[in-house]
């Protein structure tokens, strides 16, 4: 994080009643940045969002946002606005009486003249200049997604908080909307906080990602950190997919950490700090799919086919590395060289591993 | 495209019965009574005739348009005063209780007295606002009179506190049913726009609550426009209703055709009412749409 701080969370933790939805976190959020809240569902991330946005209240822990201690304050008086996940639009008002919600409470420093205007120059902002005096029943999910957006941005909020903004959406759309809220985000540099479940979206729009479990906080990286450094095996198979096999380490040479695969091959990796593993200690190895060539030479992963899915642009190969109990995945490019005899079932298949592509985490007892 | 004869005979046969009895126990009775209402009265017969003669009379002898005129004054006030108690309870119900069954028993409380009888409960205000009654006890024990008052009773305010007890559950059955549909994120977006708890409750709550409150506002004010068991028990001689009057007209003053006309007007004008609430309620419903 490079900018000065904008929010700032301090030994936050939230329970309702006996479940705790937030164990003591603490981060914070530089002006400008897009940073994404990710994980699945009941990890926290939502009741992360919730107590910035002050519809929840911390049960211990303080929240700062702009330099000011907002920990008690209620919704209307934190500098910051949210799209909510099913947009809360209300149904009462057209959409230009939505966008200028915000602008009508008293003590507003806009005019009550300039209203027109701004609603006028937001709405052309999201696309939306001809749906003023649409109802937001007659709107599709897409447009209903934008005037939520122009109806938070009209306020020129700290940060915008966006919850799940795009979960509604279908796919098409959602790719869409995706590149709408990159611009957007650069062209206003307003400090935006996204939580979603969905890595893809988190990994294509932020600039930093934190990315949950259970109620903490996992890792906070940017999403190339998180994608080639992840701190765990639970933060590799979340950002991106990752093969995760149980091996066994055996020691370090040289530069390389070498690793005894459960068929009794070994795998070298090119090793990163001291590792603190010790030898004979039982060990996760990652590597992710696009990572295994298939190949013969030098550090190869062996194995047998077990299924093979057509994915259009590439081929996703199931196989069942030598020893181990469960199968690994493969993402071969289209007319990778590989004829259709070497992917039936049941077929011997190796794949070559860069050193530097492999992963190492220890084992966590279950 | 034709429908085949035996569909449409089926159809037929199959809401004959609802037909017929809707026929047989409304729409006859209600002609006749409006044909009644045309009729002369010979004491003690009457005849059938065609004349306006008893509609006349309702809107010259100021008896008739006192009564109907203090019907719709205490029907009014009986409303107000539900509404102003029954809204907030619904609100209290549904925004402030965060337990559910807490909630549930609450609500269940409002219903509760519905199930005892109707009679019952209009008799408890005779007992609580009569000369010996609690509410002369308490204030004497309190000492803030000394001798039991009589103005508590027989007069148009014991009327519209009776009525208001009766009939405040129907108030607050649907103005609750619509406050728990607004979705809870509404209310979250209009403070999260800078909006506090006054102006979120003015802008958003109360105009997607409409719709609750004119159901309401219909089922009180005509349950109490038609009621003539307050008049009786705690109404007092200032206190006849409409239907006193009516029941007066079919029974004592034995004229049946100037108490069908009555029983016209109090129709048409209730079916005015039913026209409004229902066209309010459509115009708040195309609001959410």
């Amino acid at each position: 994080m490079s900018s000065r701080p904008i929010v700032t969370l301090d030994g936050v933790t939230k329970s309702f009643g006996s479940f705790k939805a937030l164990h003591e976190t603490s981060f914070s959020i530089g002006e400008g940045e897009f940073v994404t809240l990710l994980g699945p569902s009941g990890c926290g991330k939502t009741t992360t969002l919730r107590l910035i946005g002050g519809f929840e209240l911390p049960t211990s822990g303080k929240i700062g946002i702009a330099g000011q201690d907002v920990t008690q304050n209620p919704p209307y008086r934190r500098p910051v606005n949210t799209v909510f996940q099913d947009y809360a639009l209300f149904p009462h008002m057209t959409v230009a009486e939505n966008v200028a919600y915000g602008l009508t409470v008293r003590g507003s420093t806009v005019a009550r003249s300039d209203i027109p205007g701004q609603v006028a120059e937001v709405l052309d902002m999201v696309g939306l200049s001809q749906m003023g005096g649409k109802r937001p029943g007659a709107l599709s999910g897409g447009q209903k997604q934008r005037v939520a957006m122009a109806r938070a941005l009209i306020r020129k909020p700290r940060v915008l908080l966006l919850d799940e903004p795009l979960s509604a959406l279908d796919v098409k759309l959602r790719e869409v909307m995706q590149v709408e809220l990159k611009r957007l985000h650069r062209e206003l540099g307003i400090t935006f906080l996204m939580v979603t479940h969905d890595q893809t979206e988190a990994l294509a729009l932020s600039n930093r990602i934190v990315v949950m479990e259970a109620g903490r906080i996992r890792q906070i990286g940017t999403p190339n950190d998180l994608y080639d450094r992840p701190f765990s095996p639970y933060v590799a198979d979340f950002i991106g997919a990752t093969n995760l096999i149980e091996a066994r380490y055996l020691g370090r040479e040289a530069e390389f950490d070498v690793i005894a695969l459960p068929g009794g091959a070994h795998l070298r990796r090119k090793a990163a700090g001291n590792g603190g593993f010790h030898p004979g200690s039982t060990v996760l190895i990652g590597i992710r799919p696009e990572h295994l060539r298939p190949a013969g030479g030098e550090n190869l992963l062996q194995g047998r086919v077990v299924d093979t899915l057509f994915h259009g642009d590439s081929i996703r190969l199931e196989f069942l590395p030598d020893g181990a109990n469960q199968p690994a995945f493969a993402q071969l490019a289209r007319g990778a060289s590989l004829g259709a005899e070497d992917l039936m079932p049941g077929q011997p298949i190796r794949f070559a591993v860069a050193p530097e592509d492999v992963m190492l985490f220890a084992k966590v007892a279950a | 495209m034709r429908r085949p004869a035996s569909s449409i005979l089926k159809t037929a046969g199959l809401f004959s019965l609802p037909l017929g009895w809707t026929l047989l126990l409304l729409i006859v009775p209600y002609l006749m009574m409006i044909a009644v209402s045309f009729w002369t009265r010979q004491f003690p017969l009457f005849v059938p005739d065609f004349q306006f003669g008893n509609y006349v009379q309702l809107f010259s002898d100021p008896q008739y348009t006192t009564v109907i005129l203090r019907t719709l004054k205490i029907a009014a006030m009986v409303t107000a005063a539900a509404l102003v108690l029954g809204y907030p309870l619904a609100y209290f119900l549904v925004f402030t209780l965060r337990s559910e069954r807490l909630r549930n028993l609450v609500y269940m409380a409002v219903i509760v007295p519905l199930w005892v009888s109707y009679l019952l409960r209009a008799y408890t205000w005779k007992i609580i606002l009569g000369t010996d009654g609690a509410l002369n006890s308490a204030l004497m024990s309190l000492g803030v009179i000394d001798a039991p008052l009589d103005l508590f009773l027989y007069n148009q305010a014991a009327m519209v506190i009776t009525l208001t007890y009766i009939f405040v559950p129907f108030m607050v059955m649907p103005i609750y049913a619509v406050l728990e549909n607004i979705p809870k994120g509404l209310i979250e977006a209009s403070e999260d726009l800078g909006i506090g708890p006054l102006g979120t409750f003015r802008h958003v709550i109360a105009p997607l609550s409409l719709g609750g409150v004119v159901a309401g506002a219909m089922m009180t004010f005509c349950l109490s426009f038609g009621d003539f068991v307050a008049p009786v028990l705690v109404g007092g001689p200032d206190g006849i209703m409409v239907a006193n009057l009516l029941q007066t007209q079919f029974g004592a003053a034995l004229n049946w055709p100037l108490g069908s006309a009555l029983a016209t007007l109090v129709l048409i004008m209730v079916l005015v009412i039913l026209g409004l609430t229902g066209w309010a309620e459509r115009a708040s419903a195309r609001n959410l749409r």
